[in-house]
């Protein structure tokens, strides 16, 4: 699904990511984790195609082909979605109106017929169920006025409406509370499957105890530091970062 | 990497206003120039009463004593006003036979407006059909009003048919000497509108549906006015979201509307004036002067505009609050693009006790547009527990726009309450990215963002104008591939 290879990124001259390397496949849940301000959430906007960061070397393939050049709406067309850390808030646009949008400009890119307005309503207040948020979210503006919590289960909600096929999830558990964490999480383990790959970037266990990954990674200073599996994140948690350094 | 979103907001905003078009029409013209030989040639050929002549000369002799405004910030080469035709009358345009006749560039505005087939029609001169026939279908409006004992005609009928009215409250608002481009139009208007909705009576009716079929002659130097009555309403829509080509360009009207006790007015324009080219050749110079009294009791005056076309706009709709407990509203949205400028804002001026007003404007500057807003409020020195709120949000789109917000207060009561918000904001490059990261282009994300910016005027409009003034802001936007 998803090879970095040597990437090398950052913005203007200076470097936020070091030759990163990770080979995704398709179905699998990927962990990274990492101490503040070591690149993390760049490498998750890299992979969305922002353009105020720059490529210096290394390649992304994603899906077989280099999305180097393609722009973020059109990486998104692609099947790649970004959980954001901080989603930004667009006032005076109706949350339903800018979802049924975004689903209609994907659909567009292949080349499918606009959801019915109704048919649209309606999922749009399943997901809003699901993930715990009132149906009043439907008359809101994007983001505006969110708690932080209730940003976070709003990004989940879009995940599950646009149906993407690399997801990247940015400290989602941060800001969301005990039973958040389950209902999240439970939204999001019933939208795995053998197709769809995940990277959660996250600080904490707790969410991993719902989300089971395949492998952890930890970052630091723009690179790759240490992979492995579910343990390694536990050992994080017990022996801090000093550990790896 | 890929094509930088700033070159993209770029070529969206640097795209030619493609829709203006010309109508060849056929007119009576006087000579050019200006003089009292000229305004009695008017007077006359309107066979206006004497006092309206007297009216008119007096206010040419104020004019020739005042200069051209300099204060504002915008820029344009001199006029010449020796060298302009002050009185044409509009002929009949050709009529076409369908609408395959008119360039297709317009009927695909006109679609993405969302202007109704009919009416398309009836802008783009084209023979309608008998079922709706602007004549019968003006008719029924006019038998609708009369039945409400509503006056609305054109001003020159006003003249001959309602002087009364007409000399009670000419000029009581905007006075001949209030301004140079006021002054003008008192000495040499041509035609407009007058309302008169009588006491007690809610207008039955938006007089913008009947105004929008007639909108495609409008005057160089307008003269409206419009009177609510003890406990009347009205509301009032101007202009159209069809893109408007004239061959004056310069335009100064006067607008004066006045609230006795309890009434109420609510005057919506809606103005997509040809801006000029991408070079900003050409453009409509539109200097407006606008003003509402608020003289009875509790009455209420509230504008709402929204302005997306002229080379330059000056223009400031204000309200005067006379009458105790009145309530004065202004909410606005301009749009500069290309080489437009405007210099737009409002006065709220608070003579009456417990008045109240509220200014809510929005500005969006692209590509070289320079937007200036002004907002004066003033309490007078009697005026007890007067209350405004302001806010003006100005957003830019790309590097090369402005935007400047000059707010005046004047306040000489102690109990005033004032309230003032402004801010100025770069096109989000965040929000540009959270949107493309969910699969909608920069393109559309613009449009999504602003209209969203300008909400809370939208939401201020007839509902019908509501939806035609935000395809507006996105076809104003759009880039040159439609
Ligand atoms: N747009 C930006 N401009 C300047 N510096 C940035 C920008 N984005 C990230 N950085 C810097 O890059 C480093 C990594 O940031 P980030 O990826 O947000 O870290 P993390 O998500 O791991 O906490 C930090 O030092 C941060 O200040
Ligand atoms: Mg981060």
């Amino acid at each position: 699904m998803l090879k970095i290879k040597n990437l090398t990124a950052g913005i203007d001259d200076k470097n936020i990511l070091n030759n990163i390397n990770l080979n995704i496949n398709s179905g699998e849940f990927h962990v990274i984790m990492g101490t503040n301000g070591t690149g993390k959430s760049t490498l998750g906007h890299i992979l969305a195609g922002k353009d105020n960061y720059n490529v210096h070397s290394g390649d992304i393939i994603y899906k077989d082909k280099s999305i180097l050049d393609l722009s973020p709406d059109e990486r998104a067309h692609e099947g790649i979605f970004m959980s954001f850390q901080y989603p930004v808030s667009i006032p005076g646009v109706n949350t339903m109106h800018f979802l049924r949008t975004a689903v209609n400009s994907i659909r567009k890119s292949k080349n499918l017929d606009e959801i019915e307005p109704g048919d649209f309503i309606k999922l749009f207040k399943e997901k809003l169920e699901l993930i715990g948020l009132k149906s009043e979210f439907s008359k809101r503006s994007v983001n505006d006025g969110f708690s932080g919590g209730e940003k976070k289960r709003f990004e989940i909600i879009q995940m599950l409406l646009l149906n993407p096929d690399l997801i990247i999830l940015d400290e989602t558990d941060s800001g969301l509370d005990i039973d958040a964490i389950r209902i999240v999480s439970n939204g999001i383990n019933a939208f795995r499957n053998k197709n769809k790959s995940f990277i959660l970037i996250t600080h904490y266990n707790r969410i991993l105890n719902y989300l089971k990954p395949d492998f952890v990674h930890v970052m630091l200073n723009g690179t790759i530091v240490k992979s492995g599996g579910k343990e390694l994140a536990v050992e994080l948690e017990e022996k801090g970062y000093e550990w790896i350094k | 990497m890929s094509k930088s979103t700033k070159q993209q907001i770029e070529d969206i905003t640097s795209s030619e206003y493609q829709y203006g078009f010309t109508t060849k029409i056929k007119e009576e013209r006087i000579p050019n120039g200006l003089n009292e030989e000229i305004i009695k040639t008017i007077s006359a050929i309107k066979n206006e009463p004497d006092w309206l002549l007297e009216w008119r000369l007096k206010a040419y002799n104020r004019w020739l004593k005042m200069s051209e405004p300099n204060w504002s910030n915008l820029k344009y080469p001199k006029i010449d006003f020796q060298d302009l035709c002050y009185y044409s009358a509009p002929k009949q345009k050709k009529k076409l036979n369908s609408l395959d006749e008119v360039d297709p560039e317009l009927i695909k505005t006109y679609n993405k407006l969302g202007i109704p087939l009919n009416e398309q029609k009836m802008l783009s001169g084209v023979a309608v059909d008998a079922v709706f026939d602007s004549v019968s279908v003006a008719t029924t409006f006019k038998e609708t009003l009369k039945k409400a004992g509503v006056i609305f005609c054109s001003f020159s009928e006003a003249v001959q048919n309602h002087p009364d009215l007409i000399k009670k409250y000419l000029g009581t608002v905007v006075p001949i000497s209030d301004n140079y481009y006021a002054a003008l139009n008192s000495a040499v208007f041509s035609d407009g509108s007058f309302v008169y909705i009588p006491k007690g009576t809610k207008c039955p009716m938006e007089l913008s549906t009947y105004f929008r079929i007639n909108a495609a002659n409008t005057g160089q130097f307008e003269r409206t006015l419009i009177i609510a009555d003890e406990g009347a309403y009205v509301s009032y829509l101007e202009g159209c979201t069809a893109p408007m080509r004239d061959e004056n360009q310069l335009h100064a009207a006067v607008v004066e509307l006045v609230t006795l006790d309890n009434a109420e007015i609510k005057y919506s324009t809606v103005q997509n004036w040809y801006p000029g080219d991408k070079d900003g050749k050409g453009g409509i110079y539109n200097f407006v002067t606008k003003r509402g009294l608020c003289k009875g009791y509790k009455s209420k005056i509230s504008w709402t505009q929204i302005e997306t076309g002229s080379a330059l706009t000056w223009k400031y709709p204000s309200c005067v609050l006379k009458g105790d407990n009145s309530i004065g509203e202004f909410y606005s949205v301009a749009l500069s693009n290309n080489f437009q400028q405007a210099d737009t804002g409002t006065k709220m001026i608070h003579i009456g006790n417990n008045t109240k007003s509220t200014i809510i404007s929005k500005g969006i500057s692209a590509g070289n547009g320079q937007q200036t807003y002004r907002g004066e409020v003033k309490v007078m020195k009697n005026a007890i527990n007067a209350r405004n709120r302001s806010e003006c949000d100005s957003i830019l789109i790309g590097s090369k726009s402005g935007a400047h917000t000059f707010p005046y207060l004047d306040i000489r009561n102690a109990s005033a309450k004032i309230e003032h918000e402004a801010t100025t904001s770069k096109i989000g490059e965040e929000q540009l990215f959270y949107c493309n990261q969910r699969g909608i282009d920069t393109e559309d994300a613009i449009a999504l963002i602003i209209n969203g910016f300008c909400k809370s005027v939208f939401k201020k409009l007839p509902m019908e104008f509501a939806v035609e003034a935000q395809k507006l802001m996105e076809v104003s936007l759009e880039g040159s591939v439609g």
